[in-house]
């Protein structure tokens, strides 16, 4: 098992100093000087220019430029933001709890729908259950998620009224940020009805985000449960005379779930690409939105660190699930 | 049923072609032969639209703004889908946007499944250095979320389609070379290669006429998903502002010309985003079936 990990970290090391070679050489190649871009409108001296060139290194070897921000890294230090000057490490912690719950919300609603619509597929192969349920799952699956939003807002904001458009929480409560998660400072403040708006607030998005999941859940669930019917042992067991719940929720469920969770933490990645529109869309002041705005503000190092913070963040959530699976499955150790 | 039969038949007595054989498992599929004839329809819209559309795509009706389609009141049979907030006609420039997405998944789907098989081939035949150099790569472009990625890459080179394309190819090349690789490394293995081998044949023709050929399945099944994942992020590129722009009747660009107007006029926003939907899953359905077509091993289940 060490030397599975050991092999696992050896190939994470690696891919980590080229991510971050990866966010350090995109910013150097985005068209147009940072320094005159920070300037902005008004012009800069030419002393001025010379002055910031040396403040951020820009006129030293490109090499140099790399060590001195992959040392940078290692010690948490990624600059500063271009437009609010505060550092991108704190800009960024203190907006993920926002991608964080929402994301967390999202996967509690597409592994809460998407188990059971699995398992139900799978039982009712081939019948009219099976097919509804794996056809929902391809639209979903097939689902542009931006408009997916958009046409929820028409009906659920504009037709009905129940939910509103955008934002974490309605402007009239106020509290401070102990966790950074809405659903618990609002009960933590004590007010009342802020947890029901934080709560109508995040209805939507979560909705959103976790459609694509949701699909991809069934449908893996689907798939794992009919390979797990036809195994030997769960012949055994209906012929031991066991209720056919107790088999397919017990023995089946719990044998197809090894792929279903493997799916589960790869779709990381797919969650935090869809946050960028989830957020974008409902204006939720999260990771993805902030990187978006970065992007079309050209500010340099918040695109770079937070590109490389996404990238590091992604894949030590692909180790663990890979060392995971490792303990469940003592096969895959060996190779 | 009496169709199957006698088409089984038939098989029986001749020996079928390749291509034979997996249009009588791909039609077993219903869901993925509707995919094929929407997906059809909507490579003839890409092809002949222009001339299909009842209106000129970019041509502003300036008297008919927001005109809501023909089967709501203010509704006219000049514009069937209604027209959007510039007074151009919805259905001429949704029939004219299917080229946009067609050509994209083309495009994408070219480059990157050309550049994933040679490099993901090279790989699987290379020494074991340049085999772990290339897939750190793959890994290292894996390990960015791939709508981020393409999104950077975009910011880079300066938004428009071309560059949207060339991102999204680049994001989507890795599960090539991958699946390629996997592939050759099974491949090889076999008594077929060695004996290949040992009659002379060099490493070059080992790889494009010997092991190629056999490992084509997993990789056609891979082109058909990515071209819906292609079509999907470039609407979405350009639902950012980072994708076609502006006035071209790209769906995911009308999309975001659109937003504002969405509780005011729900048809500029339901009918391109409803465009996207089919075609992609058209795309996914005939995916599908041809998975279960191409595969041997998945045929029976």
């Amino acid at each position: 098992m060490l030397k599975y990990v050991l092999s696992r970290l050896a190939t994470f090391i690696p891919t980590f100093i080229g991510v971050t070679l990866i966010s350090f050489a995109f910013i150097r190649m985005l068209p147009g000087d940072p320094i005159v871009v920070m300037a902005g409108e008004r012009g800069i001296s030419e002393e001025r220019y010379l002055e910031l060139q040396q403040q951020f290194g820009f006129d030293r070897p490109i090499y140099v430029q790399f060590w001195d921000y992959f040392t940078g890294v290692l010690q948490g230090d990624l600059g500063n933001s271009f437009v609010t000057k505060r550092p991108v490490w704190d800009e960024f912690f203190s907006l993920f709890p926002a991608t964080l719950e929402l994301s967390v919300c999202a996967m509690i609603f597409a592994v809460a729908l998407g188990l059971p619509a699995g398992v139900i597929a799978a039982v009712n192969r081939g019948k009219f259950f099976d097919r509804a349920l794996m056809s929902t799952a391809l639209v979903g699956y097939s689902m542009p998620i931006f408009w997916w939003a958009l046409l929820l807002i028409i009906v659920f904001s504009g037709n009905l009224g129940w939910t509103p458009v955008s934002g974490r929480i309605d402007l009239l409560y106020y509290f401070p940020n102990a966790t950074g998660f809405m659903l618990i400072d609002s009960i933590a403040s004590g007010q009342d009805g802020a947890f029901t708006s934080a709560l109508r607030h995040l209805l939507l998005p979560t909705i959103v985000l976790g459609t694509i999941p949701l699909a991809v859940i069934a449908r893996q669930t689907r798939s794992a449960m009919l390979e797990v019917l036809g195994e030997d042992y769960i012949r055994t067991a209906r012929a031991k005379g066991m209720s056919s719940g107790r088999i397919n929720g017990i023995h089946a469920l719990r044998n197809a779930l090894i792929p279903v969770i493997t799916v589960i933490g790869l779709s990381v990645g797919t969650l935090l690409a869809g946050a960028i529109l989830t957020e974008t869309i409902f204006s939720w002041p999260g990771i993805g939105k902030w990187m978006v705005d970065s992007i079309f503000r050209r500010d340099y190092p918040v695109v770079q660190g937070g590109l490389l913070l996404i990238a590091v963040m992604v894949m030590v959530v692909n180790l663990t699930v890979d060392m995971l699976y490792g303990i469940i499955n003592p096969k895959i150790r060996k190779r | 049923m009496d169709d199957a039969l006698s088409a089984e038949a038939e098989m029986v007595h001749a020996r079928p072609g390749r291509l034979r054989e997996f249009w009588f498992y791909f039609r077993e599929n219903r869901g993925a032969v509707i995919g094929l004839w929407i997906f059809a329809v909507f490579a003839f819209l890409a092809l002949f639209g222009p001339w299909i559309a009842p209106h000129d795509a970019t041509q502003q009706f300036r008297a008919a703004t927001l005109q809501p389609p023909v089967w709501q009141d203010g509704g006219t049979w000049s514009h069937i889908l209604g027209t959007d907030p510039l007074g151009r006609d919805m259905l001429s420039r949704l029939i004219v946007g299917a080229r946009y997405s067609f050509f994209v998944g083309i495009v994408v789907v070219s480059i990157a499944a050309s550049g994933g098989i040679i490099i993901g081939l090279i790989s699987g035949f290379a020494p074991k250095w340049l085999d772990t150099i290339i897939m750190r790569i793959m890994d290292i472009i894996l390990a960015f979320p791939s709508l981020l990625l393409a999104l950077v890459l975009v910011a880079i080179l300066g938004p428009s389609l071309t560059n949207a394309m060339i991102a999204i190819a680049i994001v989507l090349q890795p599960h090539y070379v991958r699946l390629t690789r996997a592939s050759v490394l099974s491949e090889r293995q076999k008594d077929y290669v060695t004996s290949a081998r040992v009659v002379g044949a060099g490493t070059l023709r080992l790889m494009v006429v010997t092991v190629l050929p056999n490992c084509l399945a997993p990789i056609i099944v891979q082109a058909a998903l990515s071209f819906s994942t292609a079509i999907l992020d470039a609407a979405a590129l350009g639902f950012l502002g980072m994708g076609a722009q502006p006035p071209t009747p790209e769906w995911g660009t009308m999309l975001a010309e659109a937003r504002e107007f969405i509780l005011r006029a729900w048809w500029v926003v339901t009918f391109p985003g409803l465009a996207i939907l089919v075609t992609v899953l058209a795309i996914n359905l005939m995916g599908d079936g041809l998975r279960d077509a191409l595969d041997p091993k998945l045929k029976r289940s």
